[in-house]
């Protein structure tokens, strides 16, 4: 299989195991979890410097979910990935769990911050990589925020600092999924983002959320930046590559039943096997 | 008063929608009460109020912050902002701007709490508010309330809506078991005695109170008599009738879905400190996080039942029964 076949593969199994999870769990953060599918296969296939049986590796990158509310998402990577076994996905959100809905660096091997109050995640990140510069390491600190967490004055206080500060490994990705809990972002709080970043002083690039090859290509460019902080904007659709909740207009938390996982499972292998992966025919 | 026996039946209603019935009956009396939501309006239940006033509704986003000292700005002239999110973030992210925008700056400004403390259930120990009534309690001005059902919240809100105060009400966003008849009424800052009893005082709020009246049910059947108080109003507490029961009784036992730290056990024991030292324990969530679980979980788990305020009343008796 080559690189590029690879990643789709395990974009596919990140949105199938995510939704298994979910389905265990009965309900969910589905929408927001399925648009980070791609990077995050992307950063955990090949970008990331990583080891997941030593989940502590001091020379490893870093990883902050701002948006902590998609941790099954990621923890559908970090399992695929070893960092723990894959039947834990099943406990999502059970009593005593080592995998809440929100991420938790106490409870999860893998998850470098605790996450879930939206807007604290970046500033964290810009943190672990001020250290990280301090500890003389070159490692890279990557951090997924949503486009409505956006909204959060702290965002913009940390996009002010991390370029102040000239924290050239902190390389965010703004989830531009276009919704956020009560509906269309544009509706409750616009603007352009990229002109926004860009004034700030970061350096901003836009790419499709599910192009496998562009988003490997930004991460590496933007791994290339000697003073500005990056941020990689993925265009892309809240629940895309999960049938039943791309239906679904209001679909930042939903009922996972079986039968509804079934048929996600199932729309995804066909997709695959067609050759429209992850968005289907229609898009 | 002639205590009968509890049965504990949940309503129909949501105590969301108990809240938005309230704010939007509220709103048709005065055209200056608004909606303030930051992106939780669809947990919140706000939704049929926007629907009713579109043009005094405002979905500002995720952005807690500056929601509340915009609430606060919009106060300056004249209007009436009810700011509602998470408990957890109407009061740690808020905090600053409650006790400035609104509190030190004299305005009038209501926030709303949604669910509050295990009712975040499934939310996890980032969104279960243990500290929220910590966190306001010493801001100078900021009243606290936790209504113990939906009677209670509809009588609760309109006559808030009248006064100019700094405001933070704490609810769940399900429904709560109902303790009220309809048509009960309620003064802020009053505690409500719900039960006669000699032996042991009881003194709940919230989810707890329902809690506190099924335990003095099991400790009548031991022949122990508890007096069971809702204490709504955490802040400024009803000194009076705290005090008046400790005297009665002898001991206390207060119970709240809070940490024991800072809410309602706090301010009782700092009330009976100075007053009317006696026996007394607090039932409420020591020295944990929240964490994921169902709320009757994590309930069980944090200690929160009847059974576990029965154990608690059993030696707070033992304690005045030594001293006696
Ligand atoms: C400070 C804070 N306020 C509110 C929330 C509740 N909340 C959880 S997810 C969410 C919407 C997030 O939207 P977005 O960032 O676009 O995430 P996505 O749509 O990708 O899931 C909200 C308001 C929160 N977790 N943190």
């Amino acid at each position: 299989m080559n690189e590029f076949d690879m990643l789709t593969r395990f974009s596919a199994d990140i949105r199938i195991q995510t939704i298994r999870a979910l389905q265990h769990a009965g309900f969910g953060h589905i929408g927001g979890s399925m648009s980070i599918a791609d990077v995050l296969a992307v950063l955990y296939g090949t970008e990331m410097r990583i080891r997941p049986t030593e989940p502590d590796w001091p020379e490893r990158d870093y990883m902050v979910l701002g948006k902590g509310h998609c941790g099954p998402a990621l923890y559908a990577a970090l399992a695929l990935k070893g960092y723990f076994p894959l039947d834990w996905l099943e406990t999502v959100n059970r009593p005593g769990t080592r995998l809440p809905s929100h991420c938790d660096r106490l409870k999860t091997p893998g998850i470098d911050m605790t996450t879930g109050s939206l807007g604290q995640g970046l500033s964290a990140a810009a943190g672990i990589a001020l250290g990280l510069r301090l500890e003389g390491l070159d490692s890279r600190v990557f951090c997924i925020i949503g486009d409505g967490e956006l909204e959060e004055g702290q965002v913009w206080e940390t996009a002010t600092a991390a370029e102040h500060l000239k924290l050239n490994r902190l390389i965010a990705f703004v989830d531009e999924n276009k919704r956020q809990l009560d509906g269309d972002v544009q509706a409750v709080c616009g603007g352009d983002l990229d002109e926004k970043f860009r004034s700030f002083g970061w350096h901003v690039s836009r790419v499709c959320g599910w192009d496998i090859s562009a988003i490997q290509r930004e991460i590496r460019e933007a791994s290339e930046q000697r003073e500005a902080p990056s941020v990689i904007v993925l265009d892309t659709v809240k629940g895309i590559g999960c049938s039943f909740a791309e239906r679904e207009r209001m679909n930042h938390y939903m009922v996972v039943t079986k039968e509804l996982a079934d048929e996600a499972v199932d729309e995804i292998e066909r997709r695959l096997a067609a050759g429209t992966y992850p968005v289907g025919e229609d898009a | 008063m002639k205590n009968k026996l509890f049965t504990a039946l949940p309503d129909e209603k949501d105590m969301r929608d108990a809240y938005c019935d309230a704010l939007i009956a509220a709103g048709e009396k005065n055209a200056r009460i608004l909606a303030i939501d930051c992106d939780l309006s669809a947990s919140m239940g706000t939704g049929r109020f926007r629907a009713r006033f579109p043009e005094r509704s405002f979905n500002l986003g995720i952005m807690e912050a500056n929601a509340c000292s915009m609430a606060a700005g919009l106060s300056v002239t004249g209007f009436v902002p009810f700011v509602h999110s998470f408990a957890v973030f109407t009061s740690r992210r808020m905090a600053d701007q409650i006790f400035l925008s609104c509190a030190y700056a004299g305005l009038n400004v209501k926030l709303i709490g949604g669910d509050a403390g295990v009712s975040a259930a499934t939310n996890g120990g980032t969104h279960m508010a243990f500290e929220d009534f910590g966190v306001l309690r010493s801001i100078v001005g900021v009243r606290l309330f936790e209504p113990a059902d939906n009677v209670a919240m509809r009588a609760l809100i309109p006559k808030i809506a009248d006064e100019c105060s700094v405001d933070y009400i704490r609810m769940p966003r399900r429904s709560v078991v109902k303790i009220y008849d309809e048509g009960e009424s309620f003064v802020p800052g009053e505690a409500k005695l719900l039960r006669e009893g000699e032996d042991v005082t009881l003194i709940a709020s919230g989810v707890l109170v329902s809690e506190a009246l099924l335990a003095a049910d099991l400790l009548a059947a031991e022949g122990i008599e508890a007096r069971v108080l809702d204490c709504f109003t955490i802040q400024p507490l009803d000194i009076a009738r705290v005090v008046e029961s400790a005297e009665k009784t002898g001991c206390v036992v207060t119970a709240e879905n809070h940490n024991v730290i800072g809410g309602l056990g706090s301010a009782v024991a700092e009330a009976l400190g100075e007053h009317m030292p006696v026996p007394m324990e607090r039932i409420g969530v020591r020295n944990s996080f929240g964490e994921v679980g169902s709320q009757a979980y994590l309930m069980d788990h944090f200690g929160l039942r009847a059974k576990d305020i029965c154990s608690a009343a059993h030696r707070v008796i033992k304690r005045k029964q030594a001293m006696q």
